[in-house]
């Protein structure tokens, strides 16, 4: 059965991207509908299955290791599956009532959307380092084509820049997995990390995790490698902007933390560590500062993503050379940074949106007058700012307790400012956003009113972040179920 | 299920649910929005009760669940609790009342009335928390909920005064995580209990306990407008006045002095807080704020910011109050939560009133405004006589309390410090009650508006002369059971073996 579900994520995607490449943008929205329903359906069947039996492995095609495709699923995959399904149907459903059905160029929205799914799928549940590659690429040239959609000379560039950031993030991690590949002639990870942690490394293999790192790192914008993400996400359609921040980010952080997590250990050092650690500080701080100081409404978002992420890198600090307990709290606090980031930050691009098609700006200072006048989204993209703030009670303060506790606990009390400054940082740029759409205004009459179901599904998306916070114990359980089959 | 766990929820969801329905409602029904407004106060104040007399009989009711691991959200009404969630259902039924009149013809009122519910919704979660992680919870819930009320006239000077709250407040709020986060890796999870967890604690711990009260009280002290972090209470005054009234009787400052009140007695101990030497330097910071606010009250030319720095001086009476070591002076402190409450209330009320009736906002606008106003004028003086502390009002209660708890533990100075500050009280009150009273009306009221035969809407009117009978009832019952000082004793009782 799980086996069932875990194909039908990785070639519903697929098949439905061909579908629709066929399909004009109409008869593609209602195909997307079908599917969007199918995936959510799948992935809360597959949440349920490990939920109840635990992890799940398979080799695709009963080939063997070490060439042939493997399948894994546990906690942390399967969390990640569910995630994606959630926003990338509410971005779905967001685009198809958005885009402009008499535009010729939108009609390929959704076959990249569908492959963009299919990528993400694949590394989710991809348990090779090859396949995690091609899952990876697929994520990227999707990305870059959903940027490029828009057709205007700024998308272009922009999404030209994301393309050579995003191939030569792939290049240095491909070069990392053939050396790999040549130490040890296999490339599923749960092989390799069982030859490294039995001493099977005949030489030196930081080299080809740096690498891979590095490239991976490039790919999730880490500072100061963070250049290439806000003219892209900035200048991209809404649902395209929350898509990217949301989920395509998260993939190539995932594969960097699968591999810290199961071969830093050996291969990583203490020095790597903390830098990796102190480039996602510095992420938050200058991140959210650029935020603070944009003129233009999309930006600010943009530039909170790569502060958001940058939190994200505190897991490699946090979780070397400490104890099993804070380890699994680190992992823990940071796979909630991850989901209620994913869903807040949807949230806030597909707010934000809505807000500038109301007041046909994209300046934050031409917001005067929307909380009069649209105080819907107004409100979605306030309580999406709340988590981002890290407030109490959203699945962002959840995150950042089990960080100050895990930091506390393992004596690394500098993050401690790090996760207290980020959060007050990010309430100045929020907060400068609320500010502007207190200001009265008298010329409100020229505003459009977006579509009631446009204005209801980032308020979804912001009361699910909300309520993360209150219900993480369940979520924690389910994703912290471990991969115990490892490498057997 | 039974009933004694789903009270605390019902009593927070009462507001809670009023202002999701608030926010949902168009604009325009304003005969809707009233009644849901009052129902849903009533419904609160009723179950509020009930919690009351339950406590009192000794009945426990608690609902509580897993969070995050190893912490927990948990809901309880005890004494202590219940001294705040009477208050604050009582105030927000008349401060609910007042605002629909206030408001009335004014833009964004559906806005206006879903945040302030949230925001008696995140007081009543901080007087129903059981432990100091739920506490944070609703303590931040409040500050986001009051930034829309604050900066609701979307004025330059609004949005001013909304900037520099949420700085003051977000960057406290930053401190008391840090403080409750180090407090939880070390100890793990404390439930508030009655006493305290550290009257006998290793010499080795205390150190970081000592630290950690301090960031605390700092934390803390940003809401309660402990000087040198009361800056952005003076300048929150430029709010409608209902949000005024109800931050500075009942949410914000109080959520602050509460919070400290929690820390002293069921986390520390009072014993231990005094062993550790931590409640000697509290009580300087808290005798010097109460100074400095009567000082810095004598120079505000605008009513209500004479009053604001009133309320900066009188918080710290209860903070003071906790530091003084004996039941009775404690109690005093406790009993002060309640009367500040009603006394501020009302004042700022009244202020409101003259601001919307006649224009007025200066004190030296005033003159000739009780004949003008007496209801309202009656109210403002028996809220002045009560701030001065003169007999039988509340406030004469408090100041007499805590003067002879200082006396009984041998702390004369806090007597000298009463006195002071009654003093500074009567030279910053007595010349606006003879503005109103004595002196003669020399130029037209700024900005007259006219109800019928009543001085002003029977909205604003009956809220400030209820709360002020409220004030002189609370003096002269101050000794029949479920008064306020009767609570604050039972509370005492409870809590302390000193």
């Amino acid at each position: 059965m799980t086996l069932w579900l875990m194909a039908g994520l990785l070639f519903t995607p697929l098949a439905w991207a061909v579908l629709t490449l066929l399909l004009d943008f109409s008869k593609g929205r209602v195909v997307t509908w079908l599917g969007i329903l199918v995936q959510v359906l799948v992935s809360l069947g597959l949440w349920a299955a490990v939920a109840s039996d635990g992890e799940f492995l398979y080799l695709l095609g009963g080939w063997q290791a070490p060439m042939g495709i493997e399948l894994r699923v546990d906690g942390l995959a399967v969390t990640f599956v569910l995630l994606t399904a959630l926003v990338a149907a509410a971005c779905g459903w967001h685009a198809s009532i958005y885009l402009d059905p008499d535009k010729p160029w939108n009609r390929y929205f959704w076959p990249l959307f569908w492959f963009l799914w299919a990528g993400l799928n694949a590394v989710w549940l991809g348990g090779d380092l090859f396949n995690v590659y091609v899952g990876l690429e697929l994520i990227s040239l999707a990305a870059v084509g959903l940027v490029a959609l828009g057709g205007q000379a700024d998308a272009l560039r922009a999404a030209i820049r994301y393309l050579m950031a995003a191939l030569l993030g792939s290049l240095a991690y491909l070069l990392g997995v053939a050396l790999i590949y040549g130490q040890f002639g296999t490339l599923s990870l749960a092989g390799v990390t069982d030859l490294v942690s039995n001493g099977g490394a005949q030489s030196n293999l930081t080299f080809p995790l740096i690498l891979m790192l590095l490239g991976l790192a490039l790919k999730t914008a880490l500072f100061p490698m963070h250049g290439w993400l806000p003219p892209a996400h900035g200048i991209a359609k809404s649902p395209v902007s929350a898509l990217l921040s949301a989920l395509v980010v998260k993939a190539s952080f995932y594969i960097a933390a699968r591999l810290w997590l199961d071969l830093g250990g050996d291969l990583g050092g203490y020095a790597l560590a903390q830098l990796i650690g102190v480039l996602g500080s510095l992420a938050v701080i200058w991140g959210s500062w650029l935020a603070f100081r944009q003129a233009k409404l999309k930006q600010v978002v943009a530039y909170s993503s790569v502060a958001q992420i940058g939190y994200l890198f505190l897991l490699f600090p946090l979780t070397w050379g400490v104890t099993d307990a804070i380890s699994q709290q680190a992992q823990q606090g940071i796979t909630l940074q991850v989901v209620s980031h994913a869903l807040a930050k949807a949230a806030m691009f597909l707010a934000a949106g809505n807000l500038i098609m109301s007041v046909g700006s994209n300046r934050v200072d031409a917001l005067a007058g929307v909380s009069r006048f649209l105080p819907f989204s107004l409100f979605s993209f306030g309580l999406a700012g709340v988590s981002l703030m890290g407030l109490p009670p959203t699945g962002g303060f959840a995150a950042k307790w089990l960080l100050l506790q895990a930091s506390l606990a393992s004596g690394q009390w500098w993050w401690l400012g790090v996760l207290l400054a980020g959060g007050l940082l990010s309430a100045a740029y929020v907060f400068r956003v609320y500010r502007a759409s207190f200001i009265e205004a008298t010329d409100t009459d020229q505003f459009y009113h977006p579509s009631r179901s446009l204005e209801v599904i980032p308020m979804i998306l912001a009361l699910l972040s909300l309520g993360l916070g209150l219900v993480a114990e369940p979520v924690l359980s389910v994703m912290s179920l471990p991969f115990e089959g490892a490498g057997s | 299920m039974n009933l004694s766990v789903l009270m605390p929820v019902f009593a927070l969801m009462t507001s809670l649910l009023a202002s999701v329905v608030l926010f949902a409602l168009p604009e325009k029904g304003h005969r809707l929005r009233t009644i849901i407004n009052l129902a849903a106060a009533i419904l609160k104040i009723a179950l509020v009760g009930v919690m009351i007399w339950g406590v009192a009989q000794g009945c426990k009711y608690e609902a509580a669940f897993t969070m995050l691991p190893g912490v927990e959200f948990v809901l309880r009404a005890d004494a202590l609790s219940m001294l705040f969630a009477g208050l604050s259902a009582l105030l927000w039924l008349l401060t609910t009342i007042y605002a629909v009149g206030y408001l009335e013809d004014s833009p964004n009122r559906s806005r206006f009335f879903g945040f302030f519910s949230l925001c008696v919704a995140s007081t009543m979660g901080i007087a129903l928390a059981g432990n100091l992680f739920t506490f944070f919870l609703f303590y931040e819930m409040l500050t986001l909920s009051t930034y829309p009320l604050v900066v609701h006239r979307g004025t330059t000077k609004a949005l001013r005064a909304g900037r520099n709250y949420i700085i003051y407040t977000l960057t406290g709020g930053a401190v008391l995580l840090f403080a409750i986060a180090w407090l939880h890796g070390l100890v793990g999870d404390l439930r508030f209990q009655e006493g305290g967890y550290f009257s006998d604690i290793a010499p080795s711990m205390r150190g970081p306990l000592a630290i950690i009260f301090v960031l605390m009280m700092v934390g803390l002290g940003v809401k309660a407008a402990l000087v040198p972090f009361h800056g952005w209470l003076p300048q929150a005054m430029v709010a409608p006045a209902p949000v005024s009234a109800l931050l500075h009787a009942v949410a914000v400052v109080k959520a602050g002095a509460f919070g400290i009140i929690r820390v002293v007695f069921e986390i520390y101990g009072l014993e231990a807080a005094k062993d550790m030497g931590l409640l000697a330097g509290l009580s300087v910071v808290a005798a010097f704020t109460i100074i400095y606010g009567s000082t810095r009250a004598l120079y505000q030319v605008d009513l209500k910011r004479r009053l604001a720095f009133s309320t900066v001086s009188q918080v710290s009476y209860i903070v003071l109050g906790l530091c003084l070591l004996g039941p009775v002076g404690v109690a005093g402190g406790l009993v002060h939560l309640v009367h500040q409450g009603i006394m501020k209330i009302t004042l700022f009320f009244c202020a409101g009133n003259y601001a919307e009736t006649l224009g007025v906002h200066r004190i030296d606008e005033l003159d000739g405004a009780g004949k003008r106003m007496p209801g309202t004028s009656v109210a403002f003086t028996l809220g002045a006589f009560g701030m001065i502390g003169a007999p039988p009002l509340a406030g004469f209660i408090t100041k007499w309390t805590m003067g002879s708890g200082a006396l009984a533990v041998g702390m004369d100075w806090v007597v000298a410090v009463l006195v002071i500050s009654s003093l500074l009280n009567a030279a910053y009150f007595l010349p606006i009650l003879h503005r109103l009273w004595f002196a003669e009306q020399c130029e037209p009221w700024p900005h007259e508006r006219r109800w019928g035969r009543l001085e002003t809407s029977a909205w604003l009117l009956w809220p400030p002369l209820i709360t002020a009978a409220l004030m002189l009832v609370a003096g002269l019952i101050a000794n029949l059971p479920f008064s306020p000082l009767s609570w604050a004793e039972l509370i005492v009782a409870r809590e302390v073996a000193l």
